[in-house]
């Protein structure tokens, strides 16, 4: 088990790592931001200036050093717009985003794992077939289109509701359905297709034939075994709370991290960009570490296998 | 005498790892063992599940390397695996496996797949290998218009027919045989065997014939030798072996089986559990299934030792003198 | 061939009965592949089919409804025709997604035949490769790579080539390992083919019909993820056009034009839509192992 959670660990800091190489080059190989930022009509010397200034005139290794550095001791630099620290900018944002993943994600596990599994229970009913149905256009409608079409009828249509904005608890309410929509789809079907294949075990079989109370057979026997797939797929719904609002963010306009990514993108914003990606990286390894180890608890055949 | 295949103290270890929180433990499955075969030869080599013969019957293809010893074909050291000198080795060299349906690819019909070793090797052209596919799969038993078939459309016998027709495509002087009669019927193993009989009688190729069936062993091979856990136990000319078994295991094996005709007094019934390479006994490994083990067998591994003309044997207590007291 | 030789696995595979298992075809089904059969031949016939010129301009008919005789699908905001772009929107849109599933499948199960052929190291890269890419979410990598790079057809497909390639390698490297462990493909390796041998002749056919029920799942994901960064506005840039690009720029018209928005739109729910259904069923089909 040591070993398995040392390994996994190992792993876990080797993609951080990863990431962060990857933000490095992305944004340090993709021009020249002083150029970018100072435009084509300044002087050299005060390019040259702005470019000591932010350590643009050393190779490119010692640069990618000198990051590595800042990082580990916590400093993820100065937005270049503004000079306010980039870490602060970043983290006064993320409440704005939580409050429209986390209930988003309330809304996926009540509707989409009773859904499923009320589907897989009654198997080839009316329900079963309206669950199928409403779960596939669930994930193949994308959200923008989503959202637009809920703005259309809520908002445009009705006035009941605010078509975008910040401010009130109405205001979260459009927003979060239309993040929560996709993953409703995506876990009823999926905790359908785990219960089903559960159910066909033989040890569900034995349970019903030994004379199990079918309330028990499934609460005792079924729901444990197909909780194992489920749990892959709630954690990277987990790993995604930061980053899974950037469309819907822009749609209503909502001030969290996806607006400000997009905003940082199109303005160059190297360190803010950097510290977004780094955030919504960290916070995805963790989860996906959480998920590998709890499955580690609840299946135990999966210990000695490698995770790939 | 030269021979055409020459293995020297063969050692194979595999890093067996027992449970999560187990050290990794080596398993010893091929543990020095010597074997000469003669062109034109049919050396049998029997064993329980697990005494390594499989593995044995690999390395002796260098398929699976050598972690010790060595293995010369024809004189020459066997190339590493891979390479492109072992590839082209293939060519000499064969195997007719266990399963002839995994072994097969089942999107080929099978006179792509007899005919592929041709086209590997580049061996004659396009009308000759065509013409040795057709001549294969008459000397196998197969019938012209089954050319076309797909592995699944055939049954298990013509199967291993095809897989032993496309191990001789290229005239090899040398074919392993890996249990190749264990996985089909028993009306059919028979007919696969004098297949393989008197296809080595014809091309007169060097065979190492790897099964646990005792009888498939002594009705086919002029020489055998006894697995057990790893390691060779006894080795002799078949007919003499079967007679006259001098290990105690070896007895044991050819008491076992049943002979028509024959009571079955003084059977020697193998005790003990069964042979479990990760945990290998001490001293002789045999010893504690065997019923005449004393001390020196718990303490010393036996080595092989001469028990007669062109007979071995690895036991304490089988001496050329002392060998037919034993029995 | 005939019935009386064919032992009990030949059923499966063979011509006639594998014709049997699909001539009954479920309605919804047969709706997708009746759209996709349309979206197709549209994107071939994009040139002939377009109405007018994608940027030609009408501003005497600037947000025409539907139904405007000369503009079935309405006008935008400049007077152009709905239905001309939308016909080339289609044909971008899947050209985009085409090329970019062919990648993935590619560079994927290349790499998944490299970690099967070469373990260790190789390994542990391609399983550091995924883990990368389990961690950043796609739309964010692309997001900041479009973005600092600048966005173009080449760097879009190329781009959107990395998605879901981890789902390609996972299964070639398993069937390759599985299948060289004991199987046809340590018996052909025995028989003295070189990897190159193995790998194209054996293994990859044999693996095939389980990559292309693959590619059904990665093809309308990549659909709705350049669809995503066109709204955006990273994607496809004007003047040439494509689905998401359409409903990016209709959506400043929502209460005004909402056609301009919904055509688009709905043309990206049907085809999302009817390959799911479609590749659901091929799925059953043809792969039963995999769900």
């Amino acid at each position: 088990m040591i070993r398995f959670v040392s390994l996994r660990l190992l792993r876990a800091v080797m993609t951080v790592l990863a990431v962060m190489t990857f933000a490095f080059l992305v944004l340090r190989l993709s021009g020249d931001p002083a150029q970018v930022l100072l435009g084509p009509d300044v002087p050299q010397n005060i390019i040259d200036d702005f470019r000591a200034d932010w350590g643009l005139d050393k190779p490119l290794w010692q640069q990618y050093l000198a990051y590595l550095g800042a990082i580990l001791t916590g400093d993820f630099g100065l937005s270049m717009r503004g000079g306010a620290p980039a870490l602060d900018l970043v983290l006064e944002r993320v409440p704005a985003t939580l409050m429209l993943t986390i209930p988003a994600l309330l809304l996926k596990l009540g509707i989409g794992i009773p859904a499923g599994v009320y589907a897989a229970l009654h198997r080839d009913s009316t329900i079963d077939r309206g669950v199928i149905v409403l779960a596939i256009l669930g994930f193949t409608v994308p959200s923008f289109v989503m959202g637009l079409v809920l703005v259309l009828i809520f908002s445009i249509h009705w006035h009941a509701l605010p078509s975008g904005g910040f401010g009130t608890w109405q205001h979260a309410i459009l927003p979060a359905i239309t993040i929560s929509v996709g993953g409703i789809g995506l876990l009823a079907r999926f905790s359908r297709s785990a219960m089903i294949e559960v159910m066909g075990q033989p040890y569900i079989r034995t349970a019903s034939a030994k004379g199990v109370k079918w309330r028990d057979v499934v609460r005792g026997h079924a729901l444990p075994n197909a909780a194992v797939p489920i749990v892959t797929i709630v954690g990277f719904m987990v790993g995604s709370l930061i980053a899974g609002a950037v469309v819907v963010e822009t749609i209503f306009s909502w001030p969290g991290i996806g607006r400000l990514l997009i905003v940082s993108v199109s303005n160059r914003d190297l360190a803010v960009v950097q510290c977004i990606l780094l955030l919504i990286a960290a916070v995805m390894v963790v989860s996906n570490l959480t998920v590998d180890l709890l499955y580690g608890l609840l299946d135990p055949r999966l210990r000695s296998q490698p995770a790939h | 005498m030269s021979f055409l295949l020459e293995a020297d103290d063969l050692v194979r270890i595999y890093s067996g790892r027992s449970g999560l929180f187990g050290k990794a433990q080596p398993v010893r499955a091929v543990d020095g063992v010597s074997l000469r075969l003669a062109q034109g030869e049919t050396l049998g080599i029997v064993g329980e599940s697990g005494s390594g013969k499989s593995t044995l019957g690999r390395m002796l293809l260098g398929v699976d390397p050598a972690q010790g010893g060595s293995v010369c074909f024809d004189g020459q050291p066997m190339p590493a695996t891979g390479s492109a000198d072992w590839r082209g080795l293939r060519a000499r060299m064969q195997m007719v496996h266990q399963d002839p349906l995994a072994a097969l690819d089942r999107r080929l019909t099978i006179a792509t797949q007899i005919r592929e070793p041709l086209d590997i090797h580049k061996i004659g052209t396009e009308d000759t290998r065509a013409a040795r596919v057709q001549d294969l799969m008459e000397a196998v038993g197969l019938r012209p218009d089954q050319a076309d078939r797909y592995p699944h459309e055939l049954s298990g016998g013509q199967r291993q027919r095809v897989v032993i027709a496309r191990a001789l495509a290229s005239d090899p002087d040398m074919l392993v045989c890996d249990e190749p009669v264990s996985a089909l019927d028993v009306s059919i193993q028979a007919q696969v065997v004098n297949l393989l009989r008197t296809l080595q009688q014809q091309t007169g190729l060097g065979m190492v014939f790897i099964s646990h069936d005792l009888k498939v062993v002594r009705n086919l091979c002029d020489r055998v030798a006894v697995m057990y856990l790893g390691r060779i136990v006894e080795e002799g000319p078949s007919e003499e072996l079967f007679a006259n078994p001098r290990h105690p295991y070896t007895q044991a094996l050819v008491s076992s089986v049943p002979e028509p005709g024959k009571r079955l007094d003084g059977r020697v019934i193998l005790q003990g559990e069964p042979p479990n390479p990760a945990k290998r006994p001490s001293g002789c490994a045999f010893h504690p299934r065997c019923h005449m083990a004393s001390d020196i067998c718990r303490g010393v591994i036996p080595e092989l030792h001469a028990t007669g003309e062109g007979r071995t044997a690895a036991c304490h207590l089988v001496t050329d003198a002392t060998a037919t007291q034993v029995a | 061939m005939t019935l009386a030789t064919a032992p009990e696995t030949a059923a499966a595979s063979r011509p006639a009965a594998l014709l049997r298992r699909f001539r009954t075809i479920p309605g919804a089904v047969f709706f997708g592949m009746a759209w996709l059969a349309l979206m197709v031949l549209i994107a071939i016939f994009a040139d002939v089919l377009r109405p007018y010129d994608i940027t030609r301009m009408d501003l005497m008919a600037r947000l025409s409804p539907p139904g405007t005789s000369g503009h079935w699908l309405g006008t935008d905001e400049l007077g152009r025709d709905v239905l001309s772009r939308l016909i080339q929107s289609v044909r971008v849109s899947l050209v985009i997604a085409f090329g970019a599933t062919i990648i993935s499948a590619v560079f994927g199960t290349t790499l998944g035949f490299l970690a099967a052929q070469f373990r260790g190291a190789v390994e542990h890269f391609v399983v550091m490769l995924a883990d990368f890419q389990a961690a950043l979410p796609f739309l964010i990598m692309s997001l900041a790579v479009l973005a600092f790079f600048g966005s173009s057809m080449m760097l879009l497909v190329g781009l959107m080539g990395f998605y879901g390639w981890e789902r390609y390698a996972r299964i070639a490297r398993g069937l390759a390992i599985s299948a060289g462990a004991q199987g046809y493909a340590a018996a052909v390796v025995q028989l003295g083919a070189t990897p190159r041998r193995v790998y194209l002749k054996h293994i990859l056919p044999n693996v095939a019909s389980t990559l292309i029920v693959s590619m059904t799942l990665t093809f309308p994901e990549i659909i709705l993820m350049e669809s995503g960064l066109s709204f955006l506005g990273l994607g496809v840039q004007p003047p040439d056009t494509s689905l998401g690009n359409m409903v990016g720029f209709g959506r400043e018209y929502l209460t005004t034009a909402p056609w301009i928005m919904l055509a688009p739109a709905a043309v990206i729910m049907l085809t999302t839509l009817s390959i799911s259904l479609v590749g659901d069923w091929l799925r059953d089909k043809l792969d039963p192992t995999i769900r």
